[in-house]
């Protein structure tokens, strides 16, 4: 599954490891958030970058006291009519301010990468090869927004009411 | 009505272009069925039984004549010269191409008109009331709220795939014509004790499998924090509404399992969170709203003018006309006219493209180029000078658009039904047809008065059938059709589901069992201006029974 | 009628396989000789749930083709292939009500 960074098809730095193998210190892993919680300590302090893998259905904001030491959340998609994570990512970072690596995973299509990235999400696991590759042509496919999100898009009342606001192309703010 | 700027029709052109390019990757197989299904309902296209239907917003029911003038063309072009004006103040057509249907979403965008949202489990076209900004007994324009709203909920990146659809509606009015008590959310706008404008927020009522009526979340929430309200409610419903089953998938239901209180507190803790962030309405944004919003340029006019008070005297068919179709405005000297699209034999809520144009042309000429989409599936021309009534009266009657059986038993809301709907379990269209010829006398229906008959083909109840005074509900007992009926639901401010009849009865025999319901309640009502549904509230379900299941 | 996509696959007598087409969502019936075709006449009858089963997974690997397919009952009358019921009659037939003709105002 292709990974997009930066508009870009990327290799994976991260690791998953599922379940409850021994980790190398300098290894970036992605583990499960069972294991995150329940022995917090193993990951306080480590060379390698850690990220937690955390379901759709459970309350993120769980992951608050721990955001400080995680370089990667990533959420799930089981299919990508379930759009609870949408509002798990925009909690992450609007209300938690979570600055790390926000990755959609689970059924990633080329349909909601818009949406996905202006719910908060930097990273995508891609289902399909040739929606990867249309990336960064599909997320300027629009120029008007209407509402805010925590993407920092200004909204078209906001445009609006000072005439002078021209949205930033989707791609420098991904690079800013 | 809201004129559109650069940046909505920006976005619209944007959403065209997109669909485009889906329809081509669907058509070439590089999208399944399954991946390309949500993204065509998220722009109103179904399929239905005999092809695939096109269901056109028309945000609170407000239509330009140059709008109209585009359906039309669309009816000509593409499908088969008619459109079906529904009971959430959309337009469906039923027999569009895929293939076609990125020419005529481009038709549709050069008018501002497209099929956003009219599907999908997102939040749905937001409703009110087909006389706001016109009735005498409204607070303040409700559309305006209802505009804001559209915008904010339009290509929502959070809550464009949310459990299940989501119908919002709104009033401003003492009656609520927009039924906002059977809705996911309601808005109320009224004043509170200190003289404020602000909202009653509603939430959790619906039609359906299971209906409920609406409860109040929020007794008054102020302008500014509208967005920010709904917006947590929109949260607390994405990441907590069922997912495993799509007929408790609605909020009504997260709401009755939760309780009122305990999903006002989930709410309230969000939207604490919230309130007074980016979401905050200021009056700069309701002012620029207001201000594209156009308004017609009332002349100082008396009622009953010369010319309508002549017509009444001399024309007894106009006079019916008048009484039965014609409604108080809140600028002296104008009315609102509703123009029936039930006349006898036809399918309820339906209108030709030849229709479509004169009415168009009405619209220019008698009411400031607006018209108005009902809930009963009606139109309604909302500026109209009372001097004007008596020619266009002449005009509506030479193209059958002058029924003069508003709000009386022939005046049927009906789904479509198995004639059209793949959900359907009967037919709809036929059972009202047939009504509508066993009551045609007009003199007959005066007398037995204001009566709401709905017929929905299933329990999805697009018919409205819980709130109809006299509800058909078709079902389907092997393989032939079956029909329950219901007595006695109101949708208004005093909204209140009802109670079965008895047991359902034949396809052949709705219509004499109708007749005899119709019957029963005239010679039981107290006096003749009881409503039916008052009757039925006094009296009870018994004494109909009685008489229709005597003889059967 | 129940909406095809609820039913289990139980077989009361002869069947097709129905769906509408992709590109216009005309009704069309899983054909004999393979593909979809318009005419009922030319439709594949079978009389098995597992042969109601192949015919109908093959049908709905078509999605290029055609959209919703699902097994529907036809009546064999003189060996004419009728519609099994009052929806299959609707979908091959139209509405049970006279269109709107076109008139000149």
């Amino acid at each position: 599954m292709p990974l997009v960074k930066n508009g870009k098809v990327v290799d994976d730095p991260y690791v998953r490891i599922l379940d409850d193998a021994a980790i190398a210190d300098d290894t970036s892993v992605i583990v499960p958030a069972v294991r995150l919680l329940a022995d917090a300590g193993e990951f306080v302090q480590r060379a390698g970058a850690t990220g937690v893998l955390w379901q759709n259905d459970r309350n993120v904001s769980e992951l608050s006291p721990h955001l400080d030491r995680l370089a990667l959340v990533a959420l799930v998609f089981p299919n990508f009519r379930d759009g609870r994570a949408y509002s798990q990512a925009r909690i992450l970072r609007e209300r938690h301010h979570f600055r790390g690596e926000l990755r959609a995973t689970g059924q990633v299509l080329r349909d909601q990468f818009l949406f996905l990235l202006r719910a908060g999400f930097d990273a995508f696991e891609v289902t399909k090869f040739t929606d990867a590759a249309a990336f960064v042509e599909t997320i300027h496919r629009y120029s008007v927004f209407y509402q805010p999100a925590g993407d920092g898009q200004a909204p078209a009342f906001r445009r609006r009411l000072s005439k002078a606001g021209t949205s930033r192309p989707i791609i420098e703010y991904l690079r800013s | 009505m809201y004129l559109y700027d650069d940046f909505d029709r920006t976005l619209v052109a944007e959403r065209v272009d997109e669909f485009r390019d889906q329809v081509t990757r669907r058509l070439s197989g590089e999208l399944s069925e399954d991946e390309f299904k949500p993204l065509r309902l998220m722009n109103g296209v179904y399929l239905q039984l005999h092809a695939y239907m096109l269901r056109i917003a028309i945000p609170y029911g407000t239509l330009s004549a140059d709008q109209l003038r585009t359906l039309a063309r669309i009816a000509r072009r593409y499908d088969r010269n008619y459109g079906h004006f529904t009971t959430r103040q959309n337009l469906q057509f039923n027999w569009i191409k895929l293939s076609d249907l990125p020419d005529v979403m481009a038709d549709l965008a050069q008018a501002g008109l497209h099929g956003m949202q009219t599907s999908g489990n997102c939040v749905r076209n937001i409703t009110t009331d087909q006389w706001a900004g016109i009735a005498p007994d409204e607070i303040e324009d409700p559309r305006i709220f209802a505009e804001i709203l559209r915008q904010h909920s339009t290509m929502h990146p959070e809550f464009s795939f949310l459990p299940r659809k989501f119908k919002i509606a709104i009033t401003a009015a003492k009656h609520d014509r927009a039924a906002v008590r059977v809705h996911d959310i309601g808005l109320r706008l009224h004043r509170n004790g200190a003289g404020e404008v602000g909202f009653e927020v509603i939430v959790g009522g619906g039609l359906g499998r299971t209906p409920f009526v609406g409860k109040t979340i929020k007794p008054f929430l102020h302008k500014r924090d509208l967005l920010s309200y709904v917006e947590a409610i929109l949260r607390v419903y994405n990441q907590y509404g069922r997912r495993d089953n799509i007929y408790k998938a609605r909020i009504k239901i997260l709401v009755h399992d939760l309780g009122i209180e305990k999903f006002a507190a989930e709410v309230d803790a969000e939207w604490q969170t919230i309130k007074d962030g980016a979401l905050s309405i200021d009056p700069a944004l309701i002012a620029d709203i207001v201000a594209r919003f156009c308004y017609p340029n009332y002349e100082s006019l008396s009622d009953q003018p010369g010319e309508l008070k002549r017509a009444r005297s001399a024309n007894p068919r106009f006079e019916t006309w008048f009484r039965n179709s014609v409604s108080a405005h809140r600028v002296s000297g104008y009315a609102i006219v509703t123009l029936s699209l039930k006349p006898e034999g036809a399918p309820p809520g339906d209108a030709t493209s030849e229709q479509m144009d004169e009415i168009a042309t009405l619209a220019d000429r008698y009411s400031f180029g607006e018209i108005r989409v009902g809930h009963e599936q009606n139109l309604v021309l909302p500026h109209v000078a009372q001097r004007d009534l008596p020619d266009l009266w002449a005009s509506l009657d030479k193209i059958d658009l002058a029924t003069p059986n508003i709000g009386l038993v022939s005046d049927i809301i009906a789904c479509p039904g198995l004639d059209y709907c793949s959900l359907a379990n009967t037919r709809s269209i036929p059972v009202a047809q047939e009504l509508t010829r066993r009551f045609s006398n007009l003199d007959s229906q005066r007398e037995i008065g204001r009566l709401h008959i709905t017929i929905s083909g299933c329990i999805n109840a697009c018919g409205l059938h819980h709130v109809g005074h006299d509800r058909i509900l078709g079902v389907e007992k092997n393989g032939q059709e079956f029909y329950q009926i219901t007595l006695g639901g109101r949708a208004d401010e005093k909204a209140e589901l009802g109670a079965l009849l008895g047991p359902a009865v034949p396809y052949a025999e709705v219509a004499d069992v109708i007749e005899d319901v119709v019957a029963a309640y005239v010679e039981l009502r107290e006096r003749p201006n009881e409503l039916f549904v008052e009757t039925v509230k006094r009296i009870g379900v018994e004494p109909f029974k009685e008489r229709v299941y005597a003889t059967r | 009628m129940t909406a095809p996509s609820q039913q289990k696959l139980k077989i009361h007598g002869p069947v097709i396989v129905t769906a509408n087409r992709l590109s216009d969502g005309a009704v069309v019936y899983r054909a004999a000789i393979g593909g979809w075709t318009t005419r009922i006449e030319a439709a594949a009858v079978v009389t098995s749930a597992v042969a109601a089963k192949d015919l109908l997974t093959i049908a709905i690997a078509d999605d290029v083709g055609a959209v919703g397919a699902y097994v529907a009952p036809v009546e064999l009358n003189g060996g004419r292939i009728e519609p099994g019921n009052l929806r299959e009659r609707i979908r091959l037939a139209g509405p049970t009500f006279d269109l709107p003709i076109t008139f000149g105002i």
